[in-house]
């Protein structure tokens, strides 16, 4: 096409708006469109793609915290313990609660499928742990729980005092939970325990300047967490 | 209304501009990007307790202390023992890879029968009883003496209850695996009159002199002798090291001398000459405690004079007086010997000319010293009742010559064995026990054995592995592997203290595999008779914990029992020769023929160049094939994707026309092979080597196929002295390929 072809077909192109009418004009339509893609999108983004990002799954057994917490005496570590080495326990082996659960306690049907399809058979639960990081995430409790002080719910929130367990929402792409990124799609958080992600470590590291650095290494920034 | 084009590029603006609006990009981003730092094939740690199991390590006989870690029931990693006599806290990188060897894909996972040449699973009573009856048969044919046992060691418990089993059965062909084992306990034998087990004092010693001992690339106890290594260099001490190629161990020494190599033995009667000529050698030993010094001193006085040895070893006379005073002169030297990591015997003549070097300046059960240990005499079993059939088996001679006629002295000939077989009409072995081993791999002249091996009518694996051994076989009746059992470790190799280590199962069995011991039990149990009889243990864990009585406790918690009481000097009396003294010569040795360095194999108007072996702690010498993080560990001057590199002086190389990492073809008698061209200073012109530990037939896709097999290049030579074979080399060519 020469430079004279592209003059001509622009100049017809004026032509055909003119024939089209002041007023009228492709703005309207246009902008319709930018309308129709900008709230669609907006549609797909906060509302649909959440829902198709996590699948939901239900964990393999109902367990109430509250009901445990009043049979135990040492709060969360009855069963969360650290061992003597300080490593932390997490969630329970079927050996801690066979301690009382050998046979069927109540009349709870979920306390009577665990005690036949798991204890009977001795086959560990396999629990959906919703506070799973990914592998490359050093994390000690011991060395936020005992040494820093801290308390369970400053990250966990109130799991211990929960009546059942809700669903497991794992991230289709990644297969970690939706707790990391935290409930709210956009990644706000109210609460401390909302989120807990790479962000909300450094918060409280920053803020009170603690472990700025590794501990083994001396070295600053990502060591501290990414060995 | 009118959808255009712009309208169209309206709609995809608006989106865009909406989606930038919502968390979509970023959070897709932020997934993604986790998703790509967790692959699924990118190994996890397990999650759960950490525990620790003390052990030993049995993957090679340096008998190192092992701390097996576990979390739940996961092995994850092998550390060494902190405190350990032998390893205090180290561990090489083939105990390293130990969980490698328990997970692995090549483990045998339940007994197995050939049948038309191909693999069946049997159960374990049917293949016992099979066996029980081949063996019942011989037995009422009055062919007991038919049956043979290889295993890698004659100490400790397993290959004890192999040997009675042997013994109780009618059958004198128990034959362990040849390494310089064999030799140094001959020198001890012949010299001393005991028979001991070598200890070498490194720790304690101020200038080590080497005969081509690859003192870092596992000769002795591995771990001990880069401790060894390391405080005798802290403590200001000397290493020289005496060998035609810069190994690991020369660059590591303070001097290296490249000799052309066979001459090593030569070289040390050379620097004998020097030391009793110069009047440097000690005294009090010669003269009190020694007997026999002045027809050796006429030995070598006679053929050994300094021009001789300079013009056989290439060595100048100067640096060999110099090297003469200088060892004679040091506070405590020792001369150790046996090539690489010593999987190979060697010459005896080599053996007794550095023992004599070692005598003459004192270094004799002293500390820094060479130490006869006394054998491991915990296993004391009543003895077995023998019938008539056993007696008669008994009392017929060796398969392998050992122990009889010219080799009167030497105890195992493994490597007769397969021309014995292969000469025969019919096999003199009916039915062959191979435990601890794979001589299908590891004996010179690979295909003569293998030829061997068809030949016999029953051969069985006791191997965990489906090792060349294992796929040759008839019946394969799966070990548990050392992190499954318990076993004990009579002593570690080359450690200069008695000790015994103790092996636990960390793990429960992973596999229908079975202890050796307890199948060794049972078979007797099966056949009845005195046979059964002598094996009256309920198992073979009863058994252990019997033979080690006191020691069993201690065993279990430290992991290893050492003789705390034992001292060097507490040995110095202990000669038990006809002298009461240490002999330089005596009739027995005298009988030896004369000593000359030993020629290799091939004919040098064809095959102009020396191939020789050498070891790396980067590859397993043993009877284990290496697994994946060894062989993934080796560097690209030894293994190029599965070819092999030998290593070529230039000056050979520009002779032979061939360039660096270009492909070549290596030829012996015994075959020829492809590989690459390595370029190397460090090796004399003339002289070429490849790695040993490649060139797997058999095992898994980590291992088989890579490089070649140095032993199906090569051929054995039987010493004149003992039979043992004595070949380090083999002449070879290459050409370009």
């Amino acid at each position: 096409m020469s430079t004279e072809d592209k003059a001509n077909e622009i100049s017809a192109e004026a032509q055909d708006q003119e024939q089209a009418g002041p007023g009228q004009g492709a703005g309207g339509p246009i902008t319709l469109f930018f309308i129709l893609g900008l709230v669609g999108s907006l549609v797909l983004g906060w509302v649909i793609f959440p829902q198709l990002l996590y699948s939901h799954k239900e964990q393999p057994i109902q367990f109430n915290h509250v009901l445990h917490n009043q049979e135990v005496e040492d709060g969360c570590e009855s069963c969360h313990f650290f061992r003597e080495d300080g490593t932390y326990s997490g969630v329970p082996k079927l050996a801690q609660c066979i301690d009382c659960h050998e046979e069927v306690l109540g009349e709870s049907e979920e306390e009577a499928k665990f005690v036949n399809q798991y204890v009977l058979k001795g086959r560990e639960v396999p629990w959906l742990v919703y506070s799973r990081q990914p592998d490359c995430v050093f994390f000690s409790h011991v060395a936020h729980v005992k040494m820093g002080q801290m308390d369970c719910v400053t990250c966990h929130g109130d799991v211990g005092e929960s009546e059942s367990l809700k669903p497991y929402e794992a991230n289709r792409i990644s297969g970690y939970s939706r707790d990391i990124w935290g409930k709210n799609i956009a990644g706000l958080k109210f609460n401390s325990w909302d989120r807990m992600k790479m962000d909300d470590c450094s918060e409280c590291h920053v803020r009170d300047n603690v472990n700025q650095g590794s501990v083994q290494t001396l070295r600053g920034g990502c060591f501290v967490c990414h060995k | 209304m009118k959808i255009d084009r712009r309208s169209f590029l309206s709609f995809v603006i608006g989106g865009a501009a909406g989606t930038a609006l919502t968390p979509l990009p970023w959070k897709l981003t932020d997934d993604l990007a986790i998703w790509s730092q967790n692959w699924p094939w990118t190994p996890v740690p397990e999650k759960g307790e950490t525990t620790y199991v003390k052990s030993t390590c049995t993957l090679c006989p340096g008998g190192c202390g092992i701390n097996v870690r576990l979390v739940g029931d996961r092995v994850v990693k092998i550390e060494g023992i902190k405190g350990h006599p032998v390893n205090d806290g180290g561990v090489c990188t083939l105990g390293l890879s130990g969980p490698q060897l328990l997970y692995g894909p090549n483990r045998v996972q339940s007994p197995k029968k050939k049948v038309n040449g191909k693999w069946r699973n049997i159960s374990w009573d049917d293949a016992l009883s099979e066996i029980a009856g081949k063996l019942g048969d011989l037995r009422s044919k009055g062919q007991s003496h038919s049956l043979a046992c290889i295993c890698d060691s004659d100490r400790g418990t397993v290959p004890e209850l192999l040997d009675r089993l042997l013994t109780v059965y009618g059958s004198p062909n128990f034959i362990r695996t040849p390494s310089i084992q064999d030799n140094y306990e001959l020198a001890l034998y012949l010299t001393q009159g005991v028979r001991a087990v070598p200890g070498f004092n490194v720790q304690d010693s101020d200038f080590i002199l080497s005969f081509g001992s690859g003192l870092i690339e596992g000769w002795g106890s591995p771990v001990y002798m880069f401790r060894g290594k390391s405080a005798l260099k802290e403590k200001g001490g000397r290493m020289d090291q005496i060998e035609p190629r810069l190994s690991k161990t020369a660059a590591k020494s303070d001097r290296w001398m490249a000799v052309k190599p066979g001459t090593e033995g030569a070289l040390a009667l050379g620097l004998a000459n020097v030391i009793i000529k110069e009047g440097l050698f000690k005294r009090d030993f010669v003269e009190n405690r020694a007997a026999g010094f002045s027809e050796y001193k006429k030995f070598v006085s006679d053929g050994f004079s300094i021009d001789a040895i300079s013009k056989m070893t290439g060595l100048d006379a100067p640096v060999i007086i110099a090297l003469a005073k200088d060892f004679a002169g040091a506070r405590k030297p020792l001369a150790i010997c046996g090539r690489g990591a010593g999987t190979s015997p060697g010459s005896l003549q080599d053996f007794l000319a550095v023992h004599f070097l070692n005598a003459l300046v004192g270094s004799i059960n002293r500390a820094g010293g060479i130490l006869a240990l006394p054998e491991p005499d915990y296993i004391n079993w009543p003895e077995g009742e023998m019938d008539a059939a056993a007696s008669r088996g008994m009392q017929q001679p060796r398969i392998d010559g050992a122990g009889s006629g010219k080799y009167k002295s030497t105890r195992y000939l493994l490597n007769r064995l397969p021309e014995v077989v292969n000469s025969a009409q019919d096999s003199p072995v009916q039915v062959l026990l191979v435990a601890g081993a794979n001589p299908l791999y590891a004996m010179m002249d690979t295909e003569a054995v293998a030829k061997a091996f068809e030949k016999i009518p029953l051969v069985v694996s006791f191997s965990s592995y489906m090792d060349e051994t294992s796929a040759a076989a008839d019946l394969i009746l799966p070990n548990h592997v050392f992190l499954e059992r318990y076993e004990d470790v009579p002593f570690a190799r080359g450690f200069p203290k008695p000790i015994i280590g103790l092996v636990q199962p960390v793990v429960e069995p992973l596999y229908n595999t079975r202890h050796t011991g307890d199948v060794i039990i049972e078979l007797a149990q099966k056949m009845g008779g005195t046979v059964a009889e002598a094996f009256a243990w309920e198992s073979y864990d009863a058994c252990l914990e019997e033979s080690l009585a006191d020691k069993w406790d201690t065993l279990l918690e430290d992991g290893y029992w050492v003789d705390t009481e034992f001292s060097e000097t507490a040995q110095t009396q202990e000669f038990e020769t006809d002298s009461a003294k240490f002999e330089f010569s005596n009739s027995d040795i005298n009988a030896l023929p004369v000593y000359h360095s030993v020629r290799v194999p091939g004919d040098e108007s064809f095959y102009p160049l020396l191939l020789v072996p050498y070891d790396t702690m980067r590859l397993a010498s043993s009877y284990i094939g290496s697994p994946p993080f060894l062989v993934k560990a080796l560097e690209d001057t030894v293994l190029k994707g599965n070819d092999m590199l030998v290593e070529v002086n230039p000056a050979t190389a520009k002779n032979l026309g061939l360039s660096d990492r270009k492909y070549a073809t290596l030829t012996t008698a015994r075959g020829s092979a492809k590989v690459k061209i390595y370029l190397f200073d460090g090796i004399m012109p003339g002289v070429i080597a490849i790695p040993r530990g490649l060139g797997h037939t058999a095992y898994d896709k980590f291992l088989a196929g890579k490089g070649v097999n140095y032993h199906a290049l090569s051929e054995p030579l039987e010493d004149a002295a003992t039979g043992l074979d004595a070949a380090w080399g083999v002449r070879a060519k290459l050409t370009k390929a």
